[in-house]
């Protein structure tokens, strides 16, 4: 199969009044697994459907390989989507519907029997050819959906939300089959999901969406460690913004925040902004002041058996500390005074 | 409630408990609704068409068992052409309806349409008219020396038979019953999910190719559904043939059979059978195509089928298809409209003269057949909502033993004609005299009421069973955990809440049971008695009448439109009441 790369330039999409996609941006590498994640109503959907040739046509750009495909009808782009609904047509049994691609393209019923075999086996169903789909678990239904856009093997996949209707269980072993298949074929995917732990586990890279622009493209790890702006720093884990101002003096920079409690900064850090974003395990709580440290109170406490998670009202506004948890460990009490030890060193100002 | 009075009920429960059941039946006021209800459709609807059946297979001289009767029919050339006939009127109907119905089906729901929802509504204007009244007044506008053939005559010297022998009949019963596959097919393509469509083109395939394997394979359960309805309603219908004249059909050869030979003659109980069979073979097969494909795909999130805007030239195309099918549609409307205002129509494309003349005789002549027509469907509907309230409440609420067979029996008169159902109260109801008025019980007007009832109840029953369904089972639970006993529960918490769909159900009962005529013509024994449609079938008979029969169908349409018209308000004011008032 050969290998395609996706180029999105300056695409805008409007919706009656409403725009959608406001100057998208992207380059998907030849076999990357690509994830797009956002809030619903961010325009991720919209941008995959724009890709697959669904929906009003945008402008700008869009490229996939050699090929310029914007405005070009969905049947003739070589795309395969899975649908969020899986899409599987009730009146065909699983062998018709994987099949159906091959018999478009006036594939000759001999060569297609032996392809639509090698896909079920592929998403390991091949016993379920003869069963109609309504006969078929929500897993089993995915995969077959799976197999019918595989098996036409199209330049690039896409994937819109396909975990969203399996139970909590399945939806982990699915995402480590579709990474496994990915990786086995080498297909360059699209995986369109509001699902944090989805798009982290998964993808090789991801682009934050919201309000119709990419926020963020990278890494996971690099989006969670370093978020560009404060919606990536929230919609991606737990993150406590503090408000105040970066200070510098000389080689040193330190942050103030509004109740005029000081926080060191490491050297170099960034000299405008007026938030730092601190994740709850980088904070550590004590009984006693010390440097670098901001008192608080103990606002509220829950136990979430491997960790236990304090909400202490400090600098200004509420903050969320994870504590592990181990046997005989001392726990704060509601309305206790305590100081905030926080980790500046991977802090991000923003 | 003190506590002096629950302790001793709570020990005399306890002890019956205790028993075995056969020893102390748990008897409750439903027990015996369940029960009454029972004996009614017993012997109102099991018994009557009961006898039909076995009549037929009985040798009218000596009452043995016999198949001589459908020997003899099959061996008459006037029944086999009669068979023949109302088997091709029907099959053509389904498919003239059809021709009619897919277009606008399909511009509808496929393409941004401006119109759409009026073209929707539009559709369903036949089935506010009986199709017996709309005959005469298509007579007038494509009969022989109707409008379009005059004006064919002389602009282009050619006529077109549309409206000789079965033609008329054909013409007449798809006008008037393609909305049950339009609203069906119309239905079908709004629940075939978008994304069905999609996964299609994004495997390659589209134009007709996708409609072919796709759309039109997905749309089929609900066309076969309302081609199976407008197969049976054709095929047992009596009115329309009647009124145009058309004998030579099934359903009017029982009546004339029954009403000039007697109710021994076996022929019309013979034809009856045959009436049944198909309106049951029919459901079946529809039943058997359906079963196991239900293919509502419209998911969470999906909006149904993605509409595509026409280009200028389509769009124009599209318009005039539209506007030609509403055109044909509402002419029996149009033409008895004018036929009620005018003077003299014979012979010319328009009537000589506009007079209200009409509605002063009308109104001078059938004050008797509207207040009958009140009474008679006041008291149907009256009936079927309280038998339809009490089902619904023992089938969804109680383990009632054989509760399943209350709604299957009360159900199944949907697959008894009208006609049908006629002979069968005649033949069982001659011998039984009304205690008083010395006549017998088919011959009183009480017969043509109760007739409606039955045939009108699985309507009501829907309707109730709906309603119910919407009223939460929490919400009687919290009323019994608060002491209310189950009748005190059901009068003040379960009715209450099923007011809106009870009041639909009564409604749809009533505006329907106004203008059906099958059953009554069979019933009605002196023109006292008869009702509105029984009217308007008189009045047509002669050419001098057919003015004020039109305005009396007038009547009649007005009456069944405020009827839906008002069935679908308190429908929609109830949803927004329930919606606003608890979350599930």
């Amino acid at each position: 199969m050969e290998r395609a790369g996706i180029q999105i330039e300056d695409v805008h999409l409007s919706f009656g009044d409403t725009q959608v996609l406001k100057g998208v941006n992207l380059d998907i590498k030849p076999g990357e697994f690509f994830a797009f994640l956002g809030p619903s109503g961010s325009g991720k959907s919209t941008l995959l459907r724009a890709i697959a040739g669904f929906g009003p046509t945008p402008q700008g750009r869009i490229r996939i390989g050699e090929r310029d495909v914007l405005g070009l009808d969905p049947w003739k782009r070589n795309v395969g989507m899975v649908f969020q609904s899986y899409a599987l047509w009730p009146h065909m049994s699983v062998r018709d519907n994987v099949g159906f691609g091959l018999k478009e393209k006036k594939m000759p019923t001999a060569q297609i029997r032996p392809k639509v075999d090698a896909a079920l086996d592929l998403v390991g169903l091949q016993h379920l050819a003869d069963r109609m789909p309504n006969q078929l678990s929500g897993g089993q239904q995915q995969r077959i959906a799976l197999a019918r856009t595989i098996v036409v093997e199209p330049e690039v996949l896409l994937l819109d939300e396909p975990l969203s209707n399996l139970d909590a269980s399945l939806r982990v072993q699915m995402r480590r089959e579709l990474l496994r298949l990915q990786r086995q074929l080498g297909l360059t995917t699209i995986f369109v999901t509001h699902d944090q732990e989805e798009a982290n586990t998964t993808s090789d890279r991801m682009a934050v969406l919201d309000g119709g622009v990419i926020q963020q493209v990278g890494s996971p790890q690099a989006l969670y460690d370093a978020p560009a702006n404060l919606f990536v720093a929230k919609f991606l884990g737990t993150a406590n913004i503090l408000e105040g101002r970066v200070e510098v003096d000389g080689p040193e920079a330190r942050f103030v925040t509004k109740t005029g409690d000081e926080l060191s900064l490491p050297q170099g850090s960034k000299a405008d902004g007026s938030n730092i974003v601190l994740r709850p395990q980088n904070i550590e709580i004590h009984r006693e002041a010390g440097q670098n440290a901001l008192p608080g109170t103990v606002l509220h406490k829950e136990f979430l058996g491997s960790q236990i998670r304090y909400l202490i009202e400090a600098g200004g506004t509420e903050i969320v500390v994870d504590q592990s948890h181990s046997v005989g460990l001392d726990w704060y009490e509601v309305g206790a005074n305590v100081h905030l030890r926080a980790n500046t060193s991977n802090a991000v100002v923003l | 409630m003190s506590q002096q009075t629950t302790t001793p009920a709570a020990v005399r429960a306890g002890l019956a408990d205790r028993l075995p059941v056969w020893l102390v039946p748990r008897v409750s006021g439903l027990h015996v609704a369940a029960l009454l209800i029972a004996l009614m459709l017993v012997g109102l609807l099991l018994v009557p068409v009961a006898q039909v059946m076995i009549v037929a297979f009985q040798d009218p001289a000596t009452g043995a068992a016999t198949l001589q009767n459908f020997v003899d029919f099959f061996r008459t050339s006037l029944f086999r052409e009669s068979f023949w006939n109302s088997f091709y009127v029907s099959a053509m109907s389904v498919v003239v309806a059809t021709a009619i119905a897919l277009p606008l089906a399909y511009i509808t729901t496929r393409f941004h349409f401006s119109g759409s929802i009026l073209i929707q509504s539009l559709g369903f204007i036949p089935l506010i008219m009986p199709p017996f009244v709309g005959a005469v007044a298509m007579q007038l506008i494509f009969g022989r020396n109707g409008t379009v053939n005059l004006l064919l005559k002389d602009n282009f010297g050619i006529s077109i038979p549309f409206m000789d022998g079965l033609n008329g009949v054909i013409l007449v019963q798809s006008i008037h019953y393609f909305p049950f596959i339009l609203i069906n097919l119309s239905a079908s393509l709004r629940n075939i999910d978008r994304s069905m469509e999609e996964a299609a083109q994004n495997l390659g395939s589209h134009g007709m190719r996708l409609f072919r394997r796709i759309v039109f394979p997905l749309a089929m359960p609900g066309y076969i559904a309302g081609a199976a309805l407008v197969f049976i309603k054709v095929f047992d219908d009596l009115g329309t043939p009647l009124l145009l004249n058309v004998n030579n059909m099934l359903a009017p050869q029982a009546f004339l059979r029954i009403s000039s030979i007697g109710i021994s003659d076996p022929m019309g109980y013979v034809i009856s059978v045959i009436l049944v069979v198909f309106s049951i073979l029919s459901l079946w097969a529809s039943f058997l195509f359906m079963r196991g494909k239900d293919y509502a795909t419209v998911q969470k999130g999906g909006g149904g089928m993605a509409r595509r805007t026409l280009k200028p030239g389509e769009k124009v195309l599209a318009y005039g298809v539209v506007i030609f099918i509403l055109l044909v549609v509402l002419s029996p409307h149009l033409g008895l409209l004018l036929l009620s205002f005018g003077t003299i129509w014979s012979f010319a494309p328009l009537p000589d003269g506009y007079t209200l003349a009409n509605y002063v005789t009308m109104w001078e002549n059938s004050k008797t057949f509207i207040m009958n027509t009140v009474l008679y469907a006041g008291i149907a509907a009256t009936l079927d909502v309280i038998i339809g309230t009490a089902i619904a409440y023992i089938v969804i609420r109680t383990r009632i033993f054989g509760r399943k067979g209350l709604d299957y029996l009360a159900t199944a008169a949907l697959a008894v004609p009208g006609v049908v159902l006629g002979i069968g109260y005649l033949r069982t109801f001659h011998s039984i005299d009304v205690p008083l008025l010395d006549k017998p019980l088919a011959s009183w007007w009480v017969i043509i009421a109760l007739a409606l009832m039955i045939r009108r109840l699985p309507y009501a029953l829907r309707a109730c069973t709906a309603a119910l369904q919407q009223v939460s089972l929490a919400l009687e639970e919290a009323a019994e955990s608060l002491g209310a006993t189950k009748r005190r529960t059901i009068q003040k918490v379960v009715i209450p809440l099923m007011t809106g769909g009870i009041l639909a159900g009564f409604v749809t009962s009533f505006a329907t049971a106004a203008v059906e005529l099958s059953a009554t013509i069979m019933l009605v024994s002196s023109n006292n008695d008869a009702p509105l449609a029984y009217g308007i079938y008189l009045f047509m008979q002669t050419p001098s009448g057919r003015g004020a029969g039109a305005a009396l169908g007038i009547v009649a349409v007005i009456v069944v439109a405020i009827g839906t018209i008002a069935s679908q308000i308190i429908i929609e004011r109830d949803k927004k009441l329930k919606s606003s008032g608890d979350v599930h």
